[in-house]
């Protein structure tokens, strides 16, 4: 009875820790996403004007989506590799991706995690094996790689692929599950089912409710989380990712989340029925969080405390971004190789300081 | 439907953006013909991320305005297959960069259908998609890639630059029997969100007109320097070619408005007399229009050719922050430079 009581105070305390960790990382993200919002609306109005303002571009906001990251993650190391769509902030918070200099990429500033060359949907964290891409599927086929190459080095790391419910459509995942079965790859494939891909209900183009179901014909692992819990995604995710850490293959794991805001902030969501906007409000992972903590013993005053710290640390890595150099112009000639090449590329001031030295 | 003899945008006050006069032609096409549908991802209700489709659906309903799940490899093929069927679907591409994903249907089948059957099948689809950067939407949104399309045969291609030429060229590209690419610039639509410069909107006749394939439009005329663009810098290089004029350099400006087939003529005549070429291309600098059009100045007029410059995006992928797109992506200060640079 001891034992069994120490043991199930360990795992309550572990399980305090995890939600703890869990519950930070989602209201990061969302006061994240909301504060993003702000920024990105400055100098866009009264008219909407995409280029304008400081974080210009097309901007992919998460808030809805946090449980699916935190859930997801809470079972990862720096060494796991994880691919994210163009909604990325939620995934790169909860892999540890560094947050200042992730926000100074979306303000396009110097000492951004790409120097300013990427912006928020092209984030590269390589100190945590975090990278996300702005085309639909095209992160899933490289998280397969990283797998292959952990299978390859013996190591028991994981690759995990985060993707939406439109990118099951797409053949890079279809093909990825293939060759991720095929070859019993350590991945997972985490689709995140907000619905909507843009302003596509998910029945009109994709003819089966349960997404991972995907998986039944490729012979992989599969499970749907319906609720958006991130207690609940946790537990699945810690069957999928121990199963391929342990080197029994793959799995699609599909969550329910929510999209909060528009696909992009801009969008007038006129496609949107209201009733569908204000159930997406209502089923809210952070508060069906706080119900977890409650259960666990936090009281008000740990949550707000925890809630404090969170934004805390947002506003600071806002600010600093905000405080950072613009890069340089000529910067724009750099990266495009590794081992570079002499006078490349080509560019037109050269040529006509070359046709101005011609003609003196 | 007959052809009606094309009436110049002057002939009519009624203005309309480039997404309008574009969308006045898929409805007139799809009201005369029912063979022709839509079909691609947000076309329905959203209207296309870009108004290309904005207000068809509550005409056309479901069935022929058609949203697509995200498989641009099917969807885009499934084009060519109805198109082999003698139907005639217009295909959009949400931007163009997508085209990675789908390019074996592209130039493999719909390109080469026609060429590979002797000529026994066609492929009369339009694949329309969104081009172009200025907004930092950075590498994998802001492409041009119009030699990328251009290159390879089998493609009829067209790029718009006023609301004018739009309408005409989509009634012509819908009619045409082959397959034909429209790459229509996100800046030049007259967005919402994405205020577009002076220049695309222009009258357009309400009757349907067709611009022919391989007509380029002499947009200013002028004796010293000869210019040829296309799409939005079009605009940028009127712009440049205004503000030269103070200075006395007068510039001569071509809008390609047809890649694929290519106005070869116009352009060398321009050239014999201005002996100055400058090429305008928002594309990348290498194996694209704009060593196309040189290479074409060179075999036909060589002999007149004094001075010629490329005025491109130069070989590097485009970057996100505004001070590094700004840079690489050529502005009316950069043309007015090379116009300058050939000029003197």
């Amino acid at each position: 009875m001891r034992t069994l009581d120490v043991c199930s105070t360990v795992a309550i305390m572990v399980g305090a820790n995890t939600l703890q960790q869990m519950y930070e990382e989602m209201v990061t993200a969302r006061h994240y996403e909301e504060r993003l919002q702000e920024e990105y609306l400055e100098g866009k109005q009264p008219a909407f004007d995409i280029s304008a303002g400081p974080i210009p571009g097309e901007l992919h906001l998460a808030a809805g989506h946090e449980a699916s990251a935190a859930g997801v993650c809470a079972h990862l190391r720096d060494d796991d590799t994880v691919t994210a769509p163009h909604r990325p902030h939620h995934v790169a918070i909860s892999k540890g991706v560094d947050l200042e200099r992730m926000t100074a990429e979306i303000f396009g500033r110097e000492t951004g995690l790409s120097r300013g060359k990427g912006g928020h949907m092209h984030l590269y964290d390589p100190d945590v094996n975090f990278a996300c891409s702005g085309i639909i599927a095209q992160g899933v086929p490289p998280a397969v790689g990283a797998a292959l190459a952990a299978k390859k080095r013996n190591t028991d790391d994981v690759a995990v692929a985060f993707l939406g419910e439109g990118a099951i459509d797409q053949g890079a995942f279809l093909e990825s599950l293939n060759l991720a079965g095929v070859h019993d790859l350590p991945v997972v494939f985490v689709v995140e089912d907000n619905d909507w891909a843009i302003s596509m209900p998910k029945e009109r183009v994709t003819d089966v409710d349960d997404g991972s179901q995907r998986a039944d014909g490729f012979d992989v692992h599969r499970e749907r989380v319906d609720v958006d819990d991130a207690v609940a995604i946790y537990e699945a995710a810690g069957e999928a990712v121990g199963r391929a850490r342990d080197g029994n293959g793959p799995t699609v794991l599909e969550v329910q989340v929510h999209r909060r805001m528009g696909h992009f902030m801009g969008d007038p969501e006129a496609y949107r029925p209201d009733e569908d906007v204000e159930l997406a409000r209502e089923r809210d992972s952070i508060e069906r969080m706080e119900g977890h903590l409650e259960e666990h013993g936090f009281t008000g005053e740990d949550r707000a405390e925890i809630r404090e710290r969170a934004h805390e640390r947002v506003e600071e890595a806002i600010e600093w971004a905000k405080d950072q150099p613009q890069p340089d112009p000529e910067e724009a000639y750099e990266d495009v190789f590794t081992d570079e090449l002499e006078d490349w590329p080509e560019r037109r001031d050269r040529e006509l300081a070359a046709a101005d030295g011609g003609e003196e | 439907m007959a052809q009606v003899e094309e009436p110049g945008p002057e002939a009519t006050d009624r203005e309309l953006t480039m997404s309008r006069a574009m969308v006045e032609a898929i409805a007139t096409e799809m009201r005369e013909d029912e063979e022709v549908f839509v079909m691609g991802e947000d076309v329905a209700d959203y209207g296309g991320i870009f108004d290309s489709t904005e207000g068809l659906l509550e005409e056309f309903g479901y069935d022929r305005i058609v949203d697509v799940p995200i498989s641009e490899t099917s969807f885009i093929g499934a084009g060519v297959g109805a198109a082999m069927q003698g139907m005639r679907p217009i295909v959009e591409l949400m931007f163009a960069d997508f085209f990675g994903v789908a390019m074996d249907q592209i130039y493999n089948n719909m390109a080469k259908n026609a060429y590979m059957s002797g000529g026994s099948v066609s492929v009369p689809m339009v694949l329309m998609t969104a081009v172009g950067g200025t907004y930092n939407d950075a590498a994998q949104h802001s492409q041009t890639l119009y030699g990328t399309f251009a290159h390879l045969p089998g493609m009829k291609v067209v790029v718009p630059s006023t609301a004018y030429d739009a309408k005409g060229l989509m009634h012509a590209a819908i009619r045409d029997d082959d397959p034909v690419v429209y790459m229509f610039h996100k800046r030049l639509m007259g967005l919402a969100w994405m205020p577009a410069p002076e220049g695309p909107k222009t009258g357009v006749p309400e009757d349907d007109y067709e611009i022919g394939f391989g007509e380029a439009d002499v947009k200013r005329e002028g004796d010293d320097v000869t210019v040829v663009t296309l799409g939005l810098h079009v605009h940028r290089a009127l712009e440049a070619a205004a503000d030269l004029a103070d200075d006395g350099i007068e510039t001569e400006v071509i809008d390609l408005r047809t890649l694929v087939p290519l106005d070869t003529e116009t352009v060398l005549e321009s050239v014999r007399k201005t002996g100055k070429l400058v090429v305008v291309d928002e594309d990348y600098h290498s194996y694209g229009v704009s060593g196309e059009i040189v290479a074409r100045a060179s075999e036909g007029a060589l002999d007149d050719l004094e001075a010629v410059s490329r005025v491109t995006m130069p070989d590097t992928p485009i970057p996100y922050a505004r001070p590094l797109e700004n840079e690489v992506l050529p502005d009316a200060d950069d043309v007015a430079a090379a116009i300058r640079s050939v000029g003197e």
